[in-house]
């Protein structure tokens, strides 16, 4: 039985937590879903490619009114990791327009989600500052 | 006029805002009748029937003409997000354009008072007793709020930043004051569901919603329906002066999606698929982003209303912030942008959109837009996207008879 679970399939943990896409072998496209054929050349041979931690805030929002039950506010951003864009919260940040600035430059952060029943643990990731 | 261009031949819109009286199929059956009313036909001429719905359960079409004539003849139910108004009235004009009908009926209709916040689920999410992976990204908990947000205020307001990041030069001031445009323009606008002007502070200082989007820069969920009725050059010439006189030509009628692009899967693209519709609506229509006399796009929020300005090449690329800063989308400058309010004012009942916004442009081309008209208009463009993607963009011309 594992100890920790990660919140998605596309985070691994370990040592140095990282994100990891499923990359097109043909033109080098990344998802982090599952797809039957590459979105761009359409062709279906994928493998693993790990995605740098590392990476600049190129869109931010300050959501401040959610759906119910997501606490508020929080930071959701767009970051550029190396050429592959990922979403995520920024986090270990006021959630404040003078904390959070466009390019500002960010790394991968895990935190705990809480444990479940069996002791299972599941890990999340954010991006937090980096300078 | 040639024979095998369009036009717009009858267009109406219901008055935006609370309908508590009246469900979808009421507000579409008064658009439709009021549409066939302008168009001088009745529904025994029409060949086609493309209805547009997004929040209902489905079947609008058939349930419309229980209201306004059963003739027998196809319907096409429709729904594609926010561009859901612009594919029906496309449907209809390619039924036209194919050579199967004389005239064609689009309608779009919604009832979307008080529906609140869009795209965030709308219910309480639970997380379980045990961490189960679940759906395409094995997610053991929910991602809207840990992995970014699912929500329309907060999708767009990344849509503005992004192209600040890219730019330069936005600030929460300037996206409040493209909002300060739109709801001085929707003054002018009776049928608009909103007619307050807000100053800058007010519009600064409302209620956060997702930053930089506060309450009056995000679109106002609202009831409303819209439709046309559409038919050939061949058609129309055999109809009186006064129908050909009142027609408005469809210049360009283009639908996209949006094309891979590396940062898609993250957030929406809603530029590349705008710019494409562009490219290939001007050149459709032989015209250029500097002979439109009026334009209506999609303001869904302040920070969409931004980067259009470049995505339907009104500006120069990466000129969209200068542009709006020299005043030229107020309806006293070169390029009026939303003087119907747009979304932000005149309301956003989803499918009811991509119509009212070409009834806008009409309403203008036909010089009977009241204290509002743009003088002397003679072209006009028409830009809605929905989220998925898709986009919208019709190019009309007043038929100069």
């Amino acid at each position: 039985m594992p100890t920790q679970i990660p919140h998605v399939n596309y985070l691994e943990l370990g040592d140095t937590p990282h994100l990891v896409a499923n990359e097109c072998t043909a033109c080098g496209a990344r998802f982090f879903d599952r797809r039957n054929a590459c979105a761009n050349c359409f062709g279906t041979d994928f493998r693993k490619a790990a995605v740098a931690t590392e990476g600049v805030l190129k869109a931010f929002t300050i959501v401040a009114f959610a759906a119910p039950g997501v606490p508020v506010p929080f930071v959701a951003g767009i970051v550029d990791c190396g050429g592959t864009s990922v979403r995520g919260n920024v986090i270990n940040v006021d959630p404040t327009p003078d904390k959070v600035s466009l390019g500002m430059k960010v790394r991968l952060a895990t935190y705990s989600l809480g444990t479940d029943d069996d002791g299972v643990e599941a890990i999340g990731f954010g991006f937090e500052p980096a300078a | 006029m040639a024979n095998d261009d369009i036009w717009i031949l009858g267009i109406a819109m219901t008055k935006f805002g609370k309908h508590s009286d009246k469900d979808i199929v009421d507000l579409g059956a008064e658009a439709v009748m009021a549409a066939l009313t302008d168009a001088g036909v009745s529904m025994r001429d029409i060949g086609v029937l493309a209805a547009g719905n997004l929040m209902g359960g489905g079947g609008f079409g058939q349930m419309l003409q229980k209201q306004v004539g059963q003739t027998g003849i196809p319907v096409y139910n429709v729904t594609n997000a926010c561009a859901t108004g612009a594919t029906a009235l496309r449907t209809a004009i390619m039924a036209v354009k194919a050579g199967e009908v004389k005239f064609g009926l689009a309608v779009g209709a919604e009832k979307l008072a008080g529906a609140g916040l869009l795209g965030g689920g709308g219910s309480a999410k639970k997380d379980g007793n045990k961490w189960e992976p679940k759906g395409r990204f094995g997610s053991v908990a929910p991602t809207d709020g840990r992995i970014g947000t699912d929500t329309m205020p907060g999708t767009f307001a990344q849509v503005g930043m992004e192209y600040g990041h890219k730019y330069g030069g936005v600030s929460f001031e300037l996206f409040a004051r493209i909002s300060e445009k739109n709801h001085a323009h929707s003054t002018l606008n009776p049928m608009a569901a909103y007619q307050k002007q807000f100053t800058l502070d007010e519009i600064m200082n409302d209620m956060m919603i997702a930053y930089p989007n506060t309450r009056p820069m995000c679109s106002a969920n609202c009831d409303g329906a819209a439709a046309a009725v559409v038919c050939s050059g061949e058609t129309l010439k055999t109809l009186s002066l006064e129908q050909q006189r009142r027609a408005i030509k469809v210049s360009a009628s283009v639908l996209t999606t949006d094309p891979y692009q590396e940062s898609c899967q993250v957030l929406p693209d809603v530029n590349t698929l705008t710019r494409n519709a562009a490219k290939i609506a001007y050149e459709q229509a032989g015209v250029s982003p500097s002979d439109l006399d009026l334009v209506e796009l999609h303001d869904c929020f302040a920070t969409a209303e931004l980067v259009h300005y470049d995505n339907l090449m009104l500006c120069a690329e990466g000129g969209a912030v200068d542009f709006f800063n020299s005043g030229a989308t107020w309806r006293t400058g070169s390029t009026p942008v939303n003087v119907s309010g747009g979304l932000e004012s005149k309301g956003h009942p989803i499918a009811a959109t991509g119509i009212a916004n070409i009834w806008e442009i009409c309403h203008h081309l036909r010089n009977e837009a009241g204290n509002r008209q743009i003088e002397n208009a003679k072209v006009g463009l028409a830009h809605v996207i929905g989220l998925g993607s898709a986009c919208g963009i019709h190019i009309l011309e007043r038929s100069g008879l």
